[in-house]
């Protein structure tokens, strides 16, 4: 009788990284329906074009690399990099826009780091700020929430919708119009209050902006369900939406014409949400422990508010979250856990000093 | 009921310790062989005390301890000495190490043994000495010698003695069943070890909420004896010993530190039972309960095996099925090792004999790459980054791998359970704790060799710098006799009018033995003797010129010598330095003469 040698432990834990990848795919549902209700088909066909181009890209570069290609996708981690951007992307994009960027984050943020697990910044991020320094127009065109839409028109169809991001048609007037982000950048001279009662973006909303505070609460609940999954802690979500809340709170300067907005409008317009549980938990970009991921987030937050508040660009979670990977392996070297037995936590570069 | 605290991370794998308890601790036969390890334990191994084909009775001693740290062997069974040689061992290696094979006789004949039953009035040391001569070693991990763990050299008195009974590793029962078929003698052990220890304040049994009914079969034997049991939620690893510390007193142990330096000692419970069989039976430890499960075996459950057992011979009278699993593992699904094949023995640290079907335990699935998702991070329980360890492993970074305590790793597995990449995390962390181990000692032996060619180095110069000062001490010295002897001449004065002026040469600088001076002096008053003065002032005259001439010569040579830097310096300086003293003895002969 000769057995075999394995180390231990034998006995491991029944979920695999594909179920993970799954996982998080199947909590962005909620996300897509709310834009999809919200802002029509654009953002399936995004997330579906990204989802063909993420897929043939990773197949072309694993066979390139020599590797095996259906170990390989099988992780679904391009699907992952690929809805996010599809989802971050303006619904009605051209075609080409979100091929440029699928094809962007994949072959160049990702593989060419070394594939997954290797990639220093969030390749789905990295996809999206080239594509807003390169085609600002194509980015920044966003379609009109559902509830501002002119009266009598709605959203084009799934076909309409097809020939709008891929045969270039125009769509209707008014379907396209500002975020309420946007609104808040040009809104110099009126007080919170007089831009809520004007803008049809926030008298026909809730508490938000139309359509955006149910894409953000969306995006919230399919963060919840991941939370609950433990697929992520609490640290960089709630260090993000705590921070962004803290700025706002600080500088809303009591609705007067030169505040950025109310608290909940930062953390319910925008990529708030989303950024918050889909972008900034991508863990293999982020710092390493709890206390880590904390910091981490609470700088990617701080960063959204600087740029929306005082920065070139409405929103800019993707800005902040490509400058706190940055800062990753600098927050890893100062947030060791204290171990067991020991007084004090560790720097990581401790021993390299000496 | 007493506080406890919770440890961070920690996992819940499936337990499966139903299986193997729903019969009570069975006897198998005989085994026809028994081979005993001479180390079981942690420490130096014992050494054989028999002689091949000698016949030993039951609980003989075969092998003896050697020096502080280490247990004696018995023989576990009646029989005859087979074999003293090399054996495949329990050891996650597949080594061979030296074993005492016994051909049993099937009578099982008991040595003569005799224990106490008044321990309360023998002195400590003596009962130490009972528990260390009946070869008891730690029952639950590392098998550290139980005298020596008892006897902690008394720094400070033992206030807390905690008995781990959590048996956190699924499918092991081996703790539970014999707590519930024998508490009465554990508890009696569990006194043993208080007497020994002068009585701690504080005496705990550290069990998990899994094992009611060893909890309920514990609960009338302590009751009024100052033994609390403390129940605690059942999470991996909890039966560690920094982890059950931990979670009994709040205390952590400090990096580095043992128990005994915090005032507790920490024992399992299967070792206090055999504590009590040494003490009140006087019985040797040479038996001890091992699971025996997995669903490859045909009836799980638990076997009071004697050491040495072949698992073969378990594995055998429980039908097991070698087609139905590809491992078989001496101890528990996290922290258990694969068994390189059924010859191996049972050891007194043997828990339990997994032997698992591939519906259980599958093939392990090729690793996916590392996505940091920190889930090791969170199962952690002494709260390291694994993911982080994980890298630096791979990239061989011994120093960010310390930095991130790798050594306060205690392998437990918890990491590479929850991974869903399916890593081998605690693999890697071995690979480099051996890794970093070996730097070490290689850095130990090359500091030692550097500092021995420095000292070489530096004893060499040191030589050479006293050479150098000699050196210049003689050339001094003969460039002050040709600078008295050209004065001489340039006065015009004649040697003889010389000579009273010679004892002013500076022999004083050049080191010269007194016993040559005397030798000389001795010699120079025989010579006296026999010729007439002026013969012998003649002949000195004669002889000073000719040195004079020698001296001259050398010393041009010698100046040579020193500017072309050839080897020859120190020859040269020689003959000239002999050179001189013969003139120098010669002038002083001649003032003897002239007085």
């Amino acid at each position: 009788m000769a057995f075999k040698q394995v180390s231990s432990p034998h006995a491991h834990a029944a979920q695999n990284t594909s179920q993970v990848m799954k996982l998080v795919l199947l909590a962005t549902i909620p996300g897509l329906a709310a834009l999809t209700w919200q802002f029509g088909w654009g953002s399936f066909i995004n997330v579906v074009l990204a989802s063909v181009t993420a897929v043939v890209c990773e197949a072309a570069i694993v066979k390139m690399r020599g590797r095996s290609i259906s170990f390989y996708l099988g992780d679904y981690s391009a699907v992952v990099t690929a809805v996010l951007l599809g989802l971050a992307l303006p619904p009605l994009a051209p075609w080409w826009v979100v091929v440029v960027g699928t094809v962007f984050s994949i072959v160049v943020a990702k593989q060419l780091y070394g594939g997954l697990g290797y990639n220093p910044f969030n390749p789905a991020m990295v996809g999206y700020v080239v594509l807003l320094i390169s085609f600002p127009i194509q980015m920044t065109t966003w379609v009109a929430p559902l509830a501002l839409l002119p009266a009598g028109a709605a959203h084009p169809g799934l076909i309409e919708s097809l020939q709008i991001v891929f045969a270039g048609y125009s769509p209707a007037d008014g379907v396209t119009g500002a975020t309420p982000l946007d609104v808040f950048k040009h809104s110099s001279g009126l007080l919170v209050d007089q831009v809520y009662d004007r803008e049809p973006l926030f008298n026909q909303a809730m508490f938000a902006g139309a359509g955006w505070e149910w894409v953000n609460l969306g995006f919230l609940l399919g963060g919840i369900i991941l939370l609950s999954q433990r697929i992520f802690t609490w640290h960089g979500p709630v260090g993000m939406l705590g921070a962004l809340a803290l700025m706002s709170i600080l500088f809303w300067d009591s609705g007067s014409s030169s505040s950025p907005g109310s608290p909940l409008m930062h953390l319910f317009s925008g990529a708030s949400m989303m950024g918050a549980f889909f972008i900034l938990t991508d863990p293999v970009s982020s710092a390493v422990s709890n206390r880590g991921r904390l910091i981490f987030g609470a700088l990617i937050g701080v960063l959204v508010y600087v740029i929306r508040a005082w920065g070139n660009y409405p929103d800019a979670v993707a800005f902040a979250v490509l400058l706190a990977n940055f800062a990753a392996p600098f927050i890893d070297n100062y947030t060791l856990p204290r171990t067991y037995g020991h007084t004090d936590r560790r720097r990581a570069t401790e021993k390299e000093e000496d | 009921m007493s506080r406890t605290w919770v440890t961070p991370g920690g996992v819940h794998p499936p337990e499966n310790k139903h299986q193997s308890v729903t019969l009570p601790i069975g006897q198998l036969p005989i085994p026809e062989k028994l081979v005993i390890p001479l180390s079981q334990h942690i420490g130096a191994p014992a050494t054989p005390c028999v002689e091949m084909g000698q016949q030993v009775l039951k609980g003989q001693v075969i092998a003896q301890a050697v020096g502080m740290v280490s247990i004696p062997m018995h023989a576990p069974s009646s029989g005859t000495i087979s074999a003293i040689e090399h054996r495949p061992i329990a050891h996650a290696s597949g080594m061979l190490a030296p074993c005492i094979e016994i051909t049993t006789d099937g009578a099982d004949t008991w040595i003569e043994h005799q224990g106490i039953s008044d321990y309360e009035h023998i002195a400590p040391r003596k009962l130490l000495e009972m528990v260390g001569n009946a070869g008891i070693s730690g029952m639950g991990g590392a098998g550290f010698p139980s005298a020596v763990k008892l006897n902690p050299g008394r720094q400070r008195p033992i206030d807390t003695l905690i008995v781990n009974a959590t048996e956190c590793e699924p499918y092991i029962t081996a703790d539970d069943s014999a707590i519930r078929e024998r508490a009465g003698e554990i508890i009696e052990g569990i006194k043993i070890l208080s007497a020994i220890l002068d009585h701690p304040t504080n005496i705990m049994i550290g069990i998990e909420d899994n094992k009611p009914e060893a909890i309920a079969a514990l609960a009338p034997h302590v009751e009024g004896s100052g033994i609390s049991v403390v129940v605690f939620p059942t999470k991996y690893p909890s039966g560690g010993e920094k982890q059950l510390i931990y979670i009994l007193t709040g205390k952590e142990l400090p990096a580095g530190k043992l128990p005994a330096d915090e005032g507790m000692v920490c024992i399992n419970i299967g070792t206090t039972y055999a504590i009590k069989r040494a003490v009140i039976d006087g019985e040797p430890l040479i038996s001890r309960v091992t699971t025996v499960t997995g669903d490859a075996v045909g009836t799980p459950r638990n076997y009071d095996t004697l050491i040495g057992t072949p698992v073969r011979h378990l594995l055998e009278h429980n039908q097991f099925d070698e087609q139905a699993g590809g491992r078989v593992v001496m101890g528990g699904p996290m922290m258990g090792f694969t068994l390189p094949s059924a010859d191996v023995p049972i050891v007194k640290t043997t828990n339990c004999i997994l032997a698992p079907s591939y519906a259980e335990i599958p093939d392990d699935d090729p690793a996916q790459p590392c996505i940091r998702c920190g889930m090791c991070a969170e199962a952690c329980p002494v709260s390291l980054l694994p993911q982080q360890l994980f890298w630096y492993a791979q990239a061989e970074e011994h120093d960010r791998l310390e930095a991130h305590n790798l050594f306060d790793c205690i392998e437990c597995g918890a990491c590479s359970y929850v991974c869903p990449s399916n890593i081998p995390l605690v693999q890697y962390y071995r690979a480099a704790k051996g890794d970093i181990r070996q730097a070490r000692e290689e850095k130990v032996k090359s500091d030692h060799a550097r500092d021995r060619f420095e000292f070489h180095k530096e004893r060499i110069e040191q030589a050479e710098r006293e050479k150098e000062v000699k050196r210049a001490a003689r050339r001094e010295a003969t460039q002050q006799a040709k600078a008295d002897h050209l004065a001489a001449t340039a006065n015009g004065s004649a040697v003889s009018s010389a000579a009273p002026s010679a004892p002013a040469t500076p022999t004083g600088a050049v080191p010269s033995s007194s016993a040559a001076d005397i030798i000389a002096a001795a010699q120079a008053r025989a010579a006296a003797k026999q010729a007439s003065p002026e013969d012998q002032r003649a002949k000195l005259e004669r002889t000073i010129a000719s040195a004079e001439q020698r001296l001259k010569m050398a010393e041009e040579k010698l100046a040579e010598a020193v500017d072309s830097d050839s080897g020859k310096q120190d020859k040269l300086s020689a003959a000239v330095e002999n050179t001189r003293q013969k003139l120098e003895q010669s002038k002083s002969k001649l003032a003897e003469l002239a007085e």
